[in-house]
């Protein structure tokens, strides 16, 4: 493997190989916690927590970790990583950890994390890993912070709960767009970054699986 | 790496692993809880006010609810009891202890709760001895959890004032929509029980109200995509203002027994 930079780690992931974009990676924690961007900017900061220090202590134990059971080591360290910032959010962010409710918990299933452990965390030392785990937990939360700013401004006619639009409800001139707050909104969304992203970014467009043959029929006019 | 994959030195690691991992999330437990049940408690108390709909700009939670007695009705008789101190009585611990909860048949359990304690507390804001508000506490499985809350009824015992769950762990978005202020607007104002009854009529339903239909009083938007959480909010209006709920207190109430 190459070696590489620090600067690379921490800033590739963001657009050149975003685990949601590229990867297409932790899609559904992805879906349920943008519908505003309070949630999304915590989720985000927990996903980068928990990646980032979970990719440093399985690098830093990656010498001694047995090959037949290192995915179950990876995943205890990740659950008690996740366990702890779960208790954090209970203590001193109530409010926040309450709208979350599973989603939390459920960073331990997020692909992210397990696969940036199992695939640079394992085969690299602690601190670059640590800084390829902040990268990819942040190029994770600028798809979260894409989507979520789409969604509550045009949903909820919001940011960050403050007023940007005023609703028709609240006597104001913006009718709400409802699918925005619905889960199913995030694909159109995060569809439409990776097209955004892609045709900023070229060699991402993978080449096309199969070919249409030609029509081998004569046209019918 | 081969030495690494002796069975030796696999269950070592394994060991060594789960101790540190466990000491590390118990510490995180243990210290983090005085914190998170402070949170809880406020949570709780800012939720029977916000149910009560009580809030006052500038007064603190603690200092609204000071206005609150809260007392401990005993659910089979319909009367209130002094048999557990009121500062200390947890309903949801009782309700999961066999000698002081009572098992609930399966036709009767329609809030899938299984067990039901057999003391509940009750909210009362009272002015002198007239009754202004009464809150109930609340809680039925919806889709994925069960859902915790407060129901308040205005002195009449039947016009409600306001719902509000504290604890749930519904799908954020569907069924997580029962937090929503503009869902939960829809409650106040409207009727429990049909006149000279006590059979709960109050039910969540498929789509919007028709507001000039005969049982609008009784009927409350469903939550859209959330069939289940919205099925079990009505259960458990049905099943906590019914016979084997708050409904005999109530009656007792009306009359003035109690």
């Amino acid at each position: 493997m190459a070696p590489v930079s620090a600067k690379d780690v921490l800033t590739k992931p963001i657009f050149a190989s975003n685990p949601i974009g590229l990867q297409i990676l932790g899609i559904c924690s992805a879906l349920a916690v943008t519908s505003n961007l309070n949630t999304a900017m915590v989720m985000s900061l927990a996903v980068i927590v928990v990646t980032a220090f979970s990719n440093f202590f399985v690098s830093l134990i990656r010498n001694h970790i047995p090959g037949s059971i290192r995915i179950i080591c990876q995943m205890t360290i990740i659950a008690s990583l996740v366990i702890v910032v779960d208790q954090f959010l209970k203590a001193y962010a109530y409010d926040v950890s309450k709208q979350l409710s599973v989603f939390v918990g459920l960073i331990i299933t997020n692909c992210i994390v397990m696969g940036r452990a199992e695939a640079f965390a394992m085969k690299n030392p602690p601190v670059i890993s640590f800084i390829d785990g902040i990268g990819n937990g942040l190029g994770y939360g600028v798809v979260l912070m894409f989507v979520g700013t789409i969604r509550e401004l045009l949903g909820s006619g919001s940011l960050f709960g403050i007023e940007i639009l005023p609703l028709v409800n609240n006597g104001g001139w913006y009718q709400a767009n409802g699918l925005l707050l619905l889960p199913p909104s995030a694909f159109f969304i995060i569809g439409m970054f990776i097209w955004i992203v892609r045709s900023w970014k070229k060699d991402q467009v993978e080449a096309p699986e199969y070919v249409l043959a030609p029509n081998s029929k004569q046209e019918a006019v | 790496m081969a030495a690494n994959d002796s069975i030796k030195k696999t269950i070592t690691v394994t060991v060594l692993l789960c101790v540190v991992c466990s000491v590390v999330v118990s510490a995180a437990a243990v210290l983090l809880k005085p914190q998170q049940v402070s949170n809880k408690e406020l949570d709780r108390k800012s939720n029977i006010l916000s149910a009560a709909g009580i809030s006052e700009p500038g007064k603190s939670v603690d200092e609204l609810f000071a206005q609150i007695t809260t007392k401990i009705v005993d659910l089979e008789t319909g009367k209130f009891t002094d048999a557990v101190n009121v500062a200390t009585y947890d309903a949801i611990k009782a309700a999961k202890d066999p000698a002081r909860s009572i098992k609930l048949d399966r036709q009767d359990d329609i809030a899938s709760i299984k067990r039901q304690a057999r003391y509940m507390p009750v909210y009362l804001v009272q002015d002198g001895d007239q009754i202004e508000r009464i809150i109930l506490p609340v809680h039925g499985y919806g889709l994925w959890s069960t859902l915790y809350g407060f129901l308040a009824l205005e002195g009449d015992l039947n016009t409600v004032v306001g719902l509000g769950f504290y604890s749930h762990a519904e799908t954020p978005g569907l069924g997580g929509e029962v937090d929503n202020p503009a869902w939960k607007a829809l409650w106040p104002g409207k009727q429990v029980y049909a006149e000279g009854s006590m059979e709960p009529l109050l039910h969540l339903i498929k789509g919007n109200v028709n507001p000039s239909s005969a049982d609008a009083a009784h009927q409350i938007d469903g939550l859209s995509g959330a069939t289940l959480t919205s099925n079990g909010v009505s259960n458990l209006v049905k099943f906590w203002l019914g016979e084997n709920g708050y409904a005999p207190f109530l009656a007792n109430l009306r009359a003035g027994g109690v």
